[in-house]
């Protein structure tokens, strides 16, 4: 029998904290199974039975966690874990690190969200099993990125020399944080950033990644500006839990609201992507408009996180046996 | 002002004038029992101003933190009352224990027991980048 630690010695598991800790290859393969998936569900309906998700949710969210829980019942796999901080051990003073190993002990695999940024990589500390970063506060949320990047894939025919704006909240948004990392590897891509001054992207992001891409960027705070020349709008929703003070959330909420009389400068196969919950920034009326692509979002998201799953417990295809 | 020579130790010349004590406390000097001088503002025709730190030991030293704060200080060291040795100094590429991260977000302020790790984001900046949240640390 081994002792704790030369379990952890040994288990050595593969974490996905960040989307750069995937290479474009590997998400190329992750969006082929996750495509496959959803050709022929059946086929994999048993590919996880016997697996446990620990889905530890130190932070409320609904689609995420449900996209993540779904995703694991449909692999034929089981699910535990708690959905807020309250139902969890640290409310008793127990640390992160702590609490992971503790988990680790019981499940395959862990999906983790909480509200501190970096969180993943020190909960990873002392863990026997995978992570995947579920959202950890401003910071990263690359099963998001995922499910983004298919959407793109599948509206578009590629990932590569595309115009993509990113609006709303890009200081706080991880989701565009993630995103910004995951399209810089590819070929001659074009951004714009759009926000208020206060909520620009923050400088470890175009002094990093984006001026080290090389690809051409431009921030501005009008979306006028910019829409027609887009073939992918990222909206975002302004995120009040970001915030520490209510009256700047107040003064920047409703800053930008895409409706159809924007939409009307806008290319015919231009893709609005938004990662959800949407609040006042995309009016519903943009709904039924053909270029509305933030549901596929939702769809796809449970694919790709089956194929991630899959992916770091070591699941074969069963349809390449 | 003169301070004698020492027989035997270490002398951080050529320190940024009034980094010496940023230094010390890093290197968590105060914890030494040995002879220890620090200079500050001490004229130089290099660089007008400098501060010298000499420490009467050969103890173990950080080269990663003193490569942090300024890698162009010169690390001599003294056996017999002579320079034995110059160290070659370099902007560490990761640095551990040294730096909080300011970001009030970020899980090192939080979390027990956790070793702050910054890796080098621009050599020419001289900027730190949290492994953890990704926030820049600038001097």
């Amino acid at each position: 029998m081994m002792t704790q630690n030369e379990m952890l010695e040994k288990a050595n598991p593969r974490h996905v904290f960040d989307i750069g800790d995937l290479s474009v290859e590997e998400i190329d393969d992750l969006i082929s199974l996750a495509e496959s998936i959803m050709e022929k569900p059946d086929a994999y309906e048993e590919v996880a039975k016997g697996k446990k998700l620990g889905s530890l949710f130190f932070e409320p969210s609904t689609r995420t966690r449900l996209s993540f829980e779904a995703a694991m019942l449909d692999l034929g796999g089981n699910v535990l874990g708690f959905a807020s901080s309250d139902s969890s051990s640290t409310t008793k003073g127990e640390s992160l690190s702590d609490t992971i190993q503790v988990v680790s002990n019981y499940v395959d695999i862990i999906a983790m969200r909480h509200p501190k940024e970096g969180a993943p990589l020190a909960a990873a500390r002392r863990c026997l099993v995978p992570i995947i970063n579920a959202g950890d506060g401003g910071h990263n949320h690359p099963t998001q990125t995922l499910a983004d990047l298919i959407t793109i894939k599948e509206r578009k025919g590629r990932l590569d020399k595309l115009t993509v704006g990113f609006c709303g909240d890009l200081t706080f948004g991880r989701t565009v944080h993630s995103l910004v990392n995951a399209l810089c590897r590819y070929e001659g891509m074009n951004f714009a950033f759009i926000s208020p001054p206060e909520l620009r992207l923050p400088d470890y992001l175009k002094e990093g990644v984006l001026a080290r891409s090389g690809h051409p960027y431009m921030e501005t705070g009008s979306i006028e500006e910019v829409i027609p020349s887009l073939d992918i709008l990222y909206m975002t929703r302004v995120q009040k839990e970001r915030f520490f003070n209510e009256a700047d959330y107040v003064r920047l909420r409703d800053t930008y609201i895409l409706d159809l009389d924007k939409l009307h400068f806008a290319k015919r196969d231009l893709a609005i992507l938004h990662p959800l919950p949407r609040v006042n920034e995309i009016a519903v009326e943009v709904d039924d408009d053909p270029r509305a692509a933030y549901f596929d979002q939702v769809h796809h998201g449970k694919f790709m996180r089956m194929a991630l799953m899959m992916k770091l417990m070591g699941l074969e295809d069963p349809l390449k046996k | 002002m003169d301070v004698s020579k020492i027989e035997e130790g270490l002398v951080l010349d050529h320190i940024k004038a009034g980094m010496a004590l940023k230094i010390y406390e890093s290197l968590k000097l105060d914890l030494l029992d040995c002879p220890l001088a620090i200079l500050t503002n001490v004229d130089s025709k290099l660089m007008g101003k400098k501060d010298i730190l000499k420490i009467g030991a050969l103890v173990p030293i950080d080269l990663a933190v003193l490569g942090f704060w300024d890698e162009h200080m010169t690390l001599n060291i003294i056996r017999d009352g002579e320079v034995a040795e110059k160290v070659q100094l370099e902007k560490p590429s990761e640095i551990r224990g040294l730096l909080e991260c300011k970001n009030p977000r970020c899980i090192t302020g939080q979390e027990r027991a956790i070793e702050s790790i910054f890796y080098l984001a621009d050599r020419e900046k001289d900027t730190y980048r949290c492994a953890y949240c990704d926030s820049m640390w600038e001097k």
